[in-house]
C-alpha cells in the first residue's frame, strides 16, 4: 500500500513537473542527435515536427529533445518521453537504434520510429531516405566542377548509410570524370563544427576542390568559403546562405509527409511496423536549386540523372560494378537489391583507403 | 598512401591557428596558478568567451568588438569565482568545477538565437612583401591579429614572471601567501587580479574558436579544450614556453592525423584520433622529468586571521 502510494505520487509529480498533457491529445515525440539550429540535419526533422503542428493543430502534442548523445543517454530520453505519456516516439539517428530498441520493449503500447536503422520491433518502424541518388546527383556536378580532379569528402561514421553514399558519389564522378580521385577523412561526430572545419580545411589543403560532406553543419561551407574556389553541397538541409558559390546544390531530406502519415495512423489506430526506404521519387529526397556557377550543360545533365533516378528508369548502383578488391559484384546492368545496399560495408573499386573497423 | 599531398607549409601555418586557443586560455590559467590559485572553471570562461564574442560580432559587425567583449566576459564569470574563493572562501576545485558547469549552461541559454548565424570575417594581416615571401611568408606572415597576440602574450607573461618585481611578487603569493601577507603585499588583491587576468584570456580562447577557427556557433563548441589547456599548465610545469610548446605540439598532431587520414595512411582512424593525447602528454612529461614543481600555495585558501 504504501509501495503504491508512493508511486502514485512520484507518477504524478512527474506528470506534473512536465506539462500534465491532455488525454485525448496525440503526443508525438522527437530525439535529435544535433541542435534544431543546426542548418542540416536536426534542422530538417524539426521542419518535420512542425509540419506535423500544423496539420493536426491541437489534436497533438510534440515535444523534442535536442543534442541527445547516441548511447545510453538516449535511452533516458526516450524513457522519459514514454513515461510522459508520449503514444509516438521518433528517434532520429542511427546510434539510437539499440536504446529505441530496448525502450520499446518496456512500453509496447507506444509506438516508436527509428531513422536509419535497420532494427524492427511491433512497436518499432524503420524509416530512412535513399540518400545515395541525391548523392549520385552531387557525385555528376563534383566530377564535372573538379579541376584537380580531387574531391575531398567527410565522413561521420563508417556506418552502411554514409559508404552507400561515398560509392554513389564516386561511381558518378568518376562516370563524368575518368581522372577523379576521392579523399576520405573520417570525423567520428555526425556534429561538431571545429572538427568539420578542421577536416574540410585538410582536404583542402591537400587540394580537394570539390567537398561532400556526410555531416551536418555548416562549417565545412564556410572553411570553403574561405579558400575561395572550393565548390560545395548542402548536406540534409538547403544550406542556401552559402549559395551560389560554394554552394552549388543540395540534399534535402523532406520528412514532412512521412511524419504526418505516421502521425495520422496513430490517430486512426491504424499504426504498424513497418520498414519505409523513399528517395527523389517519393519526395524524400530533393536536390536543391543547382545554382548558376555550375555550367548549363552540367546542370541539366544532372537534372535528367534526377528524373531518371526519380521515375526509376535508372538505379544509382548499376553493374558492371567491382567492389574495392577487385571482385566482381554487379553484372553489366545488374542493379543493386535493398539488402545488400542496407548492410553495404565496402567500397566500390576506384576508391583508396579502407573503412576504419 | 601519398604522403607528397601533404604540404608542410600549410600544415604548419593551419597548427598554428589549431593552437592558438589552447595557447591563450593555458596563459591565463598559468598566472591564475602562479598566484596560488586553482581555477577548473577554464571550460566554462571560454564557452562563454565564444558565445560573448559571436554573438557581439554578428551584432555589431566587428570582430575585434567581439574578441574585447569575450575578452571582458571571460574575466566576468570569473568574477563568480573570485566571490566563491576569495569573499567567502569556498573550495577552489568545487568552485571551478562548478564554474564550467554554468558557463556550459549560460551559453547554451544565451547562444539559442546564434545556431547557423555567419559572423563578420576577420581580415588577415597581409604585409606587402614579408607575406609573399615563399616558405615563411604563410608561416609567419599571414595570420589573423589574435594569433600574434597570443605569442606576444606569452613572451610578455614569461618576462613579466621571469624579470620584474611584480611577476616576484605574484610568484610568492602563490609560494607561501602567508609570507607574502607578512611583507605587506595583498594577497587577496593580487589573487583577484590574475584570475580576472585568466578569465580575460580564457575568453579571448574563446571567442577564437567561435569567431576564427570554425567560425560558427554551437552548443559545447569549446569541446573539451579548456581541460587540455589546464592540463598543459601542469605538463608545461608552470612555464610560459612550454605551455606554448605543448599547445602548439598538439595543435599540430590534431591536423596531421587529419592530413594523415586524408592521406590515406594505414593506420586505424581511432589511433590516429587519440595521438594528439598521448603524444602532448608523453613529450610534456619528459620536458617535466626536471626539479620544477607545483607552487607551494596551489589551492590553499587565504585568510588573513591564520
Amino acid at each position: 500500500m504504501k509501495l503504491k502510494s508512493l508511486l502514485a505520487t512520484a507518477a504524478m509529480t512527474l506528470g506534473l513537473a512536465t506539462t500534465g498533457y491532455a488525454e485525448d491529445k496525440t503526443k508525438v515525440g522527437f530525439v535529435y542527435v544535433g541542435p534544431v539550429g543546426d542548418g542540416g540535419w536536426t534542422y530538417e526533422h524539426d521542419q518535420g515536427r512542425k509540419a506535423v503542428v500544423a496539420e493536426f493543430g491541437d489534436k497533438v502534442e510534440t515535444v523534442y529533445v535536442e543534442n541527445v548523445a547516441e548511447g545510453p543517454d538516449s535511452e533516458r530520453v526516450m524513457t522519459q518521453m514514454a513515461l510522459d505519456g508520449a503514444d509516438l516516439i521518433f528517434t532520429t539517428s542511427f546510434g539510437y537504434m539499440d536504446p529505441t530498441i530496448n525502450v520499446a520493449k518496456k512500453f509496447p503500447n507506444v509506438k516508436f520510429e527509428h531513422a536509419t536503422g535497420y532494427k524492427r520491433a511491433d512497436n518499432v518502424s524503420t524509416y530512412s531516405a535513399r540518400f545515395y541518388e541525391g548523392r549520385a546527383v552531387q557525385g555528376t556536378i563534383a566530377g564535372h566542377m573538379t579541376k584537380t580532379n580531387t574531391i575531398g569528402y567527410i565522413g561521420s561514421f563508417p556506418i552502411p548509410e554514409v559508404i552507400r553514399g561515398i560509392n554513389s558519389a564516386y561511381i558518378h564522378a568518376k562516370k563524368v570524370n575518368p581522372d577523379v580521385e576521392f579523399k576520405i577523412v573520417w570525423a567520428f561526430t555526425w556534429f561538431d563544427p571545429a572538427k568539420e572545419a578542421d577536416a574540410a580545411k585538410v582536404l583542402i589543403e591537400q587540394g580537394a576542390d570539390v567537398i561532400l560532406q556526410h555531416t551536418d553543419s555548416t562549417a565545412p561551407q564556410a572553411a570553403a568559403q574561405a579558400a575561395g574556389n572550393v565548390v560545395t553541397f548542402g548536406q540534409a538541409s538547403d544550406m542556401a546562405e552559402y549559395g551560389p558559390f560554394p554552394r552549388v546544390s543540395s540534399i534535402i531530406d523532406d520528412w514532412a509527409p512521412y511524419y504526418i502519415a505516421r502521425t495520422q495512423a496513430v490517430i486512426d489506430g491504424t499504426w504498424s511496423s513497418v520498414d519505409t526506404w523513399d528517395g527523389i521519387g517519393a519526395g524524400m529526397v530533393g536536390i536543391g536549386e543547382i545554382s548558376d556557377a555550375v555550367p548549363a550543360d552540367v546542370k541539366a545533365e544532372a537534372l535528367a540523372l534526377k528524373e531518371a533516378l526519380a521515375s526509376g528508369e535508372y538505379h544509382a548502383f548499376t553493374g558492371p560494378l567491382n567492389k574495392q578488391d577487385g571482385s566482381a559484384w554487379l553484372a553489366d546492368g545488374e542493379t543493386a537489391d535493398d539488402g545488400t545496399l542496407a548492410g553495404m560495408t565496402f567500397y566500390v573499386e576506384g576508391l583508396d583507403g579502407d573503412i576504419p573497423q | 598512401m601519398d604522403l607528397s599531398a601533404i604540404n608542410p607549409v600549410l600544415l604548419i601555418a593551419s597548427l598554428m591557428v589549431a593552437a592558438t586557443p589552447i595557447l591563450l586560455a593555458a596563459i591565463g590559467e598559468l598566472v591564475v596558478e602562479k598566484a596560488g590559485v586553482l581555477n577548473l572553471g577554464v571550460e566554462g570562461m571560454m564557452i562563454i568567451g565564444a558565445i560573448a564574442g559571436f554573438a557581439t560580432a554578428v551584432e555589431s559587425g566587428s570582430p575585434t568588438l567581439g574578441f574585447v567583449v569575450a575578452a571582458a566576459a571571460g574575466a566576468a564569470l570569473s568574477l563568480l569565482f573570485v566571490f566563491l574563493t576569495q569573499v567567502v572562501l569556498a573550495n577552489q576545485v568545487a568552485s571551478g568545477l562548478a564554474l564550467t558547469l554554468f558557463g556550459l549552461g549560460l551559453s547554451a541559454l544565451l547562444g539559442q538565437s546564434y545556431v547557423g548565424v555567419r559572423p563578420p570575417e576577420m581580415a588577415q594581416i597581409q604585409l606587402p612583401v614579408l607575406s609573399d615571401l615563399p616558405f615563411v611568408g604563410p608561416i609567419l606572415f599571414s595570420h589573423d591579429p589574435v594569433l600574434y597576440f597570443g605569442i606576444a602574450l606569452t613572451a610578455a607573461v614569461g618576462a613579466m614572471l621571469k624579470f620584474t618585481r611584480g611577476g616576484l611578487i605574484l610568484r610568492a603569493v602563490g609560494e607561501n601567501h602567508d609570507a607574502a601577507h607578512a611583507l605587506g603585499y595583498k594577497v587577496v588583491r593580487i589573487r583577484i587580479l590574475a584570475i580576472l587576468f585568466g578569465g580575460a584570456c580564457a575568453g579571448l580562447g574563446g571567442a577564437y574558436i567561435s569567431l576564427i577557427r570554425v567560425p560558427q556557433w554551437t552548443e559545447g563548441m569549446t569541446a573539451g579544450i579548456g581541460w587540455i589547456a589546464l592540463a598543459l599548465v601542469v605538463f608545461a610545469s608552470w612555464k610560459p614556453w612550454r605551455a606554448l610548446l605543448g599547445a602548439y605540439l598538439f595543435g599540430g598532431v590534431t591536423v596531421m592525423q587529419l592530413n594523415l587520414q586524408a592521406a590515406g595512411v594505414a593506420i586505424p582512424v581511432e589511433y590516429l584520433a587519440m595521438s594528439p593525447y598521448l603524444i602532448t602528454i608523453l613529450v610534456l612529461v619528459i620536458l617535466s622529468a626536471d626539479k620544477s614543481r607545483a607552487p607551494a600555495a596551489l589551492g590553499r585558501i587565504f585568510h588573513a586571521s591564520r
